[in-house]
């Protein structure tokens, strides 16, 4: 159902559409001469990078800017309405009605002080498309079709009650209270986990299906735009690159930055050699911890060695992020140790010596809030070469400069300049320096790359394991990302609930996985195959949604 | 819902805590105070045996703690002992005087606080416009003047120039309602236009934060009007702050009358105060001290309660 669509008059036409946002600068392009059409019942897939502009356009769509951008020129014709030339109220009046938005935080997005069916039903009784009764009695029944638990009591849940992947699903629902023509879904699964982003997605297709509606769902990730579109238009820097039906895009992409998406996922490392005789460089020893009465670890083992990265995966609440402040002694453990070269390390960081706090650092996973705003890049990078090695003036310069370049960042243009006039790629190199900085022997990186477009986040990946191989040094990997795993880890531990699931060498457990759960969680990454998901989905059939 | 009963329980516990915290800092001051009560009140000429016999009828040859014990116990009763200027029991001159500075500041609020949210909303809605920056100029200069000084300005217009209303606003609970209403309303107006800007801009301030949230451009992509964005999306988020300003404000009322009451000669507990303090009369001064701190731990307790009950995340628990 790709070209054959295309016949008739289309439902949305976007001609040579300019977008621009103010800046500092003054007004720049964030959509930059966009053609787009989309017929009626059409999903169309938009993929790009963070500040392509998928979400301009994706709002644009639906003849709404947000404050600080405006229509610069062009046309967006909807339906025979003209978008950008009509009034507001007439665009307001098809917003929520005809066409409708689905966010990227459904709980962010959901107001926190009203109950779901209540905003459930605004639209549809505002807008005098149905009475409240009926439109309760619609929300229950699509409710059902998203397949929530309880479809007749989880409407008078407020959002802080229900889980995210149900909040995604009770959106969605929103979404169609109307039975709009169009939804817009800016990026509806990128904020869960894959176990659940899975079932969401599933729904969301079925819905859309059952009810005919066009769709335009914009995400970063080709795996799941792959699942979901009949024809994907790839964005950069504001500009239509390439369009083409789904399978054509896949199996033959055209351009060079299109292809040069692709060829990321496809990221592989050679692997360190077998696990050295020596003894481990970290060892954590049965360890287990509480916040409060809530029990977020349980009898976690495992060894680190030199050389050697060690991916430690799970879903939000696994206790991954706990593990790792465990072992840098943020979070005290009920029981259990941390050995560091076979010495037993303080439960309290402010109890530790420097030696042994210089030789474990951490990289953070949002480098916007890891570095002082307020301080330059050579003070940021300087200030832990003082701290643990007493470097002072130009020796210290000499070494700043030194790891700059090592993070193929320029000394004399980067050295002093502010965190904000860096981007968030270079930022988490500058996080890495920093690290790096006190010559450590492990370095903890929590999620380091999700903040991150895939085409960077490549390149962070890439300069980790260059560094690793150059200074023989320990890397715990905290991630969720299974392809991040494949890409650079040794070994990897599966966790849930707080314990260990299963734990190997990643080719190992990624190709004969023991638990259930580590079959499942790879099973719920998405692949770049169309019939993935419809695959997937018969193959376990019988497993019922939660 | 039990948990609001615990939480209930801790603020007010709280709150007596913090009362009785008060009361010996005020018991204290007035303990700190140069001289012995006794002497200041005989005066210099009093023989040193007459000094002695008062004091031992006021009881001031009792360690200091037991007569803070004491004059604890009796104002728990509503026994706050006896004026020293006219031996008249203080509690009858507080009960009357009370009521009359609670009818002024609820005449203040019965119109600052709808005006201030009103103003506040709108200022939302119309952030940026001429509307919006008249109410943020007038506002700051009201806020701005001492308030014996608007006071007094309006009494220059309203009754010295105009005679509307009467300057001196000395009221006593025979009138008609109508008649209160008509004499106080000169010293109502200058607290009106003292508090209504601190709680209008607090509100805007408080709305436009939340004007931010995705929630809120959600609201507006379900094509929803400015106006039920503002009152329907945005102010239940934005209750716990205004909640906490009006309380505040609503306390000033109370305890921040007494130049407002003495510039227009008012007979309320502000007015009392400051003749108690001309008139050395300690005790009554350390009564009204302890009623105003009562006020305004009442008020700030009502405010976090209102605050928890606008918060459905507190309300209806974790799900």
């Amino acid at each position: 159902m790709t070209d054959d669509i295309k016949a008739g008059s289309p439902l949305l036409s976007i001609r040579n559409l300019t977008i621009e946002g103010r800046s500092s600068e003054g007004w720049i392009k964030l959509v930059d001469g966009v053609d787009l059409d989309l017929a009626r019942g059409e999903i169309l897939g938009l993929i790009g990078e963070s500040g392509a502009g998928k979400s301009t356009l994706g709002l644009a769509a639906m003849g709404f800017t947000r404050d600080g951008c405006r229509i610069a020129g062009g046309s967006i014709d909807f339906d025979g309405i003209d978008l950008v030339g009509s009034g507001e109220t007439v665009r307001r009046d098809l917003r929520g009605k005809r066409i409708a938005y689905v966010a990227q935080s459904a709980a962010a997005s959901f107001n926190p002080a009203h109950k779901l069916i209540v905003q459930h039903c605004e639209a549809p009784v505002v807008k005098k498309v149905m009475p409240r009764e009926k439109a309760m009695k619609d929300a229950v029944d699509l409710y059902r079709r998203m397949r929530l638990p309880q479809p007749e009591e989880i409407g008078f849940r407020y959002p802080h009650q229900v889980s995210g992947g149900q909040l995604q699903r009770a959106m969605t629902a929103m979404a169609m209270a109307c039975r709009p023509d169009l939804i817009i879904f800016d990026e509806p699964t990128t904020a869960l986990d894959v176990t659940t982003q899975i079932e969401v997605l599933a729904t969301i297709r079925d819905i859309v299906r059952q009810f005919g509606t066009a769709a335009i769902y914009i995400s970063h990730d080709l795996a799941v735009v792959a699942q979901m579109a009949d024809r994907i238009t790839v964005l950069k820097s504001g500009r239509a690159v390439e369009t083409a039906p789904t399978r054509t895009m896949l199996r033959d992409p055209k351009e060079d930055y299109t292809k040069s998406l692709w060829s990321v996922r496809s990221l592989d490392h050679a692997r360190a050699p077998e696990r050295p005789t020596v003894g481990p460089v970290l060892s954590v020893r049965n360890i287990d911890a509480a916040y409060g009465a809530l029990k977020v670890l349980e009898g976690v083992s495992f060894d680190v060695h030199a050389g050697r990265t060690v991916a430690v995966v799970g879903e939000s609440g696994s206790g991954k992020s706990t593990a790792a402040r465990v072992i840098s002694g943020v979070v005290r453990p009920s029981l259990g140790e941390v050995l560091f070269e076979g010495r037993r390390l303080a439960a309290d960081y402010r109890t530790r010596s420097r030696e042994d706090l210089r030789h474990i650092q951490m990289v953070y996973q949002m480098p916007d809030t890891a570095l002082n705003p307020k301080q330059r890049i050579r003070d940021i990078v300087g200030r832990p070469m003082e701290f643990y090695l007493g470097l002072r003036g130009r020796e210290r310069d000499r070494r700043i400069a030194g790891l700059l370049e090592q993070i193929e960042l320029d000394p004399a243009k980067y050295m002093n300049r502010l965190p904000s006039e860096l981007s968030g790629g270079q930022k988490q190199r500058i996080g890495i320096a920093r690290a790096l900085a006190a010559e450590p022997k492990l370095i903890i990186c929590d999620e380091v790359t999700s903040a991150l477009d895939q085409i960077v986040a490549a390149g962070i990946l890439k300069l980790l394991a260059d560094i690793q191989k150059e200074r023989n040094l320990a890397l715990l990997f905290i991630t969720h990302d299974l392809s991040t795993v494949k890409a650079v880890a040794d070994e990897v531990i599966v966790m849930q609930h707080g314990r260990i699931a299963e734990a190997g060498n990643v080719g190992d457990v990624f190709a004969r996985p023991a638990s259930g759960y580590t079959t499942r969680l790879l099973q719920s990454v998405p692949e770049m195959d169309p019939d993935w998901l419809t695959r997937t989905l018969t193959s376990r059939n019988a497993e019922p949604f939660s | 819902m039990s948990r609001i009963w615990v939480l209930l329980g801790e603020r007010l516990a709280l709150g007596v805590v913090t009362l009785i915290a008060i009361s010996a800092l005020i018991f204290l001051g007035v303990e700190l105070l140069p001289g012995d009560l006794a002497q200041q009140i005989l005066g210099q000429s009093a023989t040193p045996e007459t000094v002695e016999a008062f004091r031992r009828e006021l009881g001031l040859d009792q360690p200091a703690v037991q007569r803070y014990f004491q004059w604890l116990a009796g104002a728990l009763h509503g026994d706050f002992g006896n004026s020293l200027s006219n031996n008249r029991p203080i509690s009858e001159l507080l009960s009357a005087r009370l009521g009359n500075t609670l009818f002024l500041a609820s005449f203040a609020a019965a119109i600052s606080i709808p005006l201030a949210l009103t103003l506040g909303v709108l200022a939302a809605l119309y952030r940026n416009s001429v509307f919006d920056r008249l109410c943020n100029v007038v506002a700051l200069v009201c806020v701005s003047l001492p308030e014996f000084f608007v006071a007094y300005v309006l009494i220059l217009f309203f009754s010295v120039r105009m005679a509307l209303f009467p300057s001196l606003s000395n009221i006593d609970a025979a009138m008609p309602f109508g008649e209160l209403l008509y004499r106080s309303f000169l010293p109502a107006l200058t607290l009106v236009l003292v508090v209504v800007a601190h709680m209008m801009r607090m509100t805007r301030a408080a709305i436009i934060n939340v004007l931010a949230s995705p929630y809120i451009e959600m609201a507006r992509l379900k094509g929803m009007g400015r106006l039920r964005v503002i009152l329907f999306h945005a102010l239940p988020n934005a209750l716990a702050p205004i909640i906490n300003v009006v309380a505040l404000n609503l306390a000033y009322l109370v305890v921040g009358v007494v130049v407002v009451e003495v510039v227009f000669v008012y007979p309320g507990l502000g007015q009392l105060f400051v003749d108690a303090v001309s008139h050395r009369d300690v005790m009554v001064v350390q009564s009204v001290g302890l009623i105003f701190a009562a006020a305004y731990i009442l008020l700030n307790l009502i405010a976090d309660l209102l605050s928890i009950v606008s918060n459905p995340r507190i309300l209806n628990g974790e799900g």
